[in-house]
């Protein structure tokens, strides 16, 4: 019988198929549950409890929501785009769950190991903006239609930024495969993480990564106070739950991808502190243990930045995003390339 | 397998293609720009030239055609106008229509490009890295000209800035400057006020 379950494991779609889900579905309970811990984690800086009242402490919430959504009414706009309003959410979930198709949670676990995996990236969360476009398009309402023009020049903005971040972890790891960028940060502990001689880079790519996510401060995509709610006001039932399903993905994939590229992955911070004595022990090899956290790190840090951050004006992103961190990633990108001249230890004295 | 991806790739970008010079709707067009570049990206992976596929995504995909569906969402474009000069102008356009077909028959057509003239080039190995060979290339032997490809696109961004700059000395602009530069003291006073005395 295991032979036979492990005979079809070797067809090679099955074999896909197979790693496929075993990404989605811890995937999409991490998007659930985040939603609920978003609440809660809110609730309790402003002093609320939170959702608490479906199943023990709140737990079955995110599960009544889904529940809910799901048995909701699709409305259509009248005069709206039919196949592109229904397109519009496909495009916006597809794109956020493909991305994850390059992305390693240990030395060998990859569902795709190419070598053009960060590009890959870039290419999925800039098709992504067009499940915003078709949406504000394909509504028909002029609420809808600002707030796509709003979020999609932003996006467009702060992938610049970003892309440019990124640049200089290519040039750090000397490769865009998002595998070997990690291995470029081992060796010595928390000291290899490229966090340190990247720092600036650091920053502004985690705080654009908040931009492209529509997440606040710089949720103007959705800004309650002035435009209802934005790209996807006409949306309900499922549609909407896709969008917002969507954003939650990408929310997690930015996080992730911080803690890939400048948080040492899977590394652990105290492996080749020789000092410490760990030796070979649990804390200081690499598992997906370290992954997670450090990847939970930056989805705290999303909601923190949610709870206590007001909204910047719209005018403010620009100039934050073209004036501000674009010159910075640039600036930075020749400093790394004297620390690359100079063969700085340790980052940059690898092959 | 290749091949029969091949074919559909391009029957794909070839009837995306032509739907984009007939549909009506300028926007849908636009969208369909937009299949035509992904069903080029597919077919430019099939050549294992995976970093230029990539590229043409994020660039035209991403980048370009955003820009695109922004201005063509916000124009009002009278569809009924556009149409309008189709009869007058039909005769000059299958003329230059046909006059660049035939210069591209000439050119591509007959025998010189046949596929039985080439051999089909060796497959790489799994390591072989395009983007490393595309690096190599283009920073050794083709260095000057892909500098001079990087001034040109700089002098052309700097022409379209300096033309849409215009200075309006009437309008009301924010001082981004003073804004950051400001203090609490600037715009709040705490005034010490004795209590009334009640008679």
């Amino acid at each position: 019988m295991l032979d036979l379950i492990l005979s079809i494991y070797e067809i090679p779609v099955i074999n896909i198929l197979v790693k496929i889900v075993a990404i989605l579905v811890p995937l999409l309970l991490t998007v659930a549950y985040f939603t609920y811990i978003e609440r809660k984690v809110i609730g309790y800086m402003q002093v609320r409890i939170g959702p608490n009242r479906v199943g023990p402490r709140g737990w079955l919430q995110p599960i009544a929501d889904a529940m809910k959504l799901m048995f909701k009414e699709i409305i259509f706009p009248s005069g709206a785009n039919r196949v592109l309003f229904i397109i519009a959410p496909t495009l916006a979930i597809s794109t956020a769950l493909a991305a994850w198709a390059v992305v390693p949670f240990g030395a060998e676990m990859v569902l795709a190991d190419i070598n053009v995996a960060l590009l890959y990236i870039l290419a999925m969360t800039s098709i992504g903006v067009y499940g915003v476009i078709l949406a504000g398009w394909a509504s028909n309402s002029k609420y809808a239609i600002m707030s796509t023009l709003r979020t999609a020049a932003q996006v467009v903005s702060y992938e610049i930024a970003m892309g440019f971040a990124l640049v200089g972890v290519v040039m750090a790891a000397r490769s865009l495969n998002i595998g070997e960028i990690v291995m470029g940060q081992s060796g010595s502990g928390i000291l290899g993480w490229y966090m340190w001689p990247l720092l600036p880079l650091f920053v502004i790519y985690f705080v654009s990564g908040v931009a492209e996510t529509n997440r606040a401060p710089f949720d103007v995509a959705e800004g309650e106070s002035e435009i209802v709610a934005g790209f996807h006001v006409e949306y309900s039932g499922i549609l909407f739950a896709i969008f917002f399903l969507a954003e939650y993905a990408n929310m997690i994939l930015i996080s992730v991808l911080a803690a890939l590229m400048f948080m040492g992955g899977w590394l652990s911070p105290f492996a080749d502190v020789s000092f410490l004595g760990l030796g070979s022990s649990f804390l200081a090899g690499s598992s997906i243990i370290w992954l997670i956290s450090k990847t939970a790190i930056f989805m705290f840090l999303f909601l923190w930045f949610r709870a206590t951050f007001p909204r910047y004006r719209y005018d403010q992103i620009m100039r934050l995003g073209w004036k501000v961190f674009i010159p910075i990633t640039i600036v930075w990108i020749y400093v790394v390339g004297i620390m690359y001249y100079m063969e700085l230890a340790p980052w940059f004295t690898k092959g | 397998m290749e091949t029969i991806l091949f074919y559909v790739f391009s029957t794909f970008m070839v009837v995306s293609a032509l739907m984009v010079i007939t549909v009506h709707n300028p926007v849908r067009a636009a969208f369909f720009l937009v299949l035509t570049f992904f069903a080029a990206a597919a077919v430019w992976l099939l050549l294992e030239a995976e970093f230029l596929a990539v590229i043409l995504i994020i660039v035209y995909v991403g980048a370009v055609m955003v820009l695109f569906l922004f201005v063509v969402m916000m124009l009002d474009v009278n569809i009924a106008e556009l149409k309008s000069g189709f009869v007058k102008n039909l005769p000059i356009a299958v003329a230059v229509a046909l006059a660049m077909f035939g210069t591209i028959y000439f050119v591509v057509g007959g025998n010189q490009f046949d596929i039985h003239n080439f051999v089909p080039p060796a497959r790489h190995a799994a390591d072989y890295s395009n983007i490393s060979e595309l690096g190599k290339v283009l920073y050794t032997e083709y260095v000057f000209s892909f500098e001079i490809a990087a001034v040109i696109l700089l002098v052309g961004i700097i022409a379209a800035i300096s033309l849409t700059l215009r200075r309006r000395p009437n309008t009301r602009h924010q001082k981004v400057e003073e804004q950051v530069a400001v203090k609490s003291t600037d715009r709040l006073r705490v005034v010490k006020l004795e209590p009334k005395e009640r008679k």
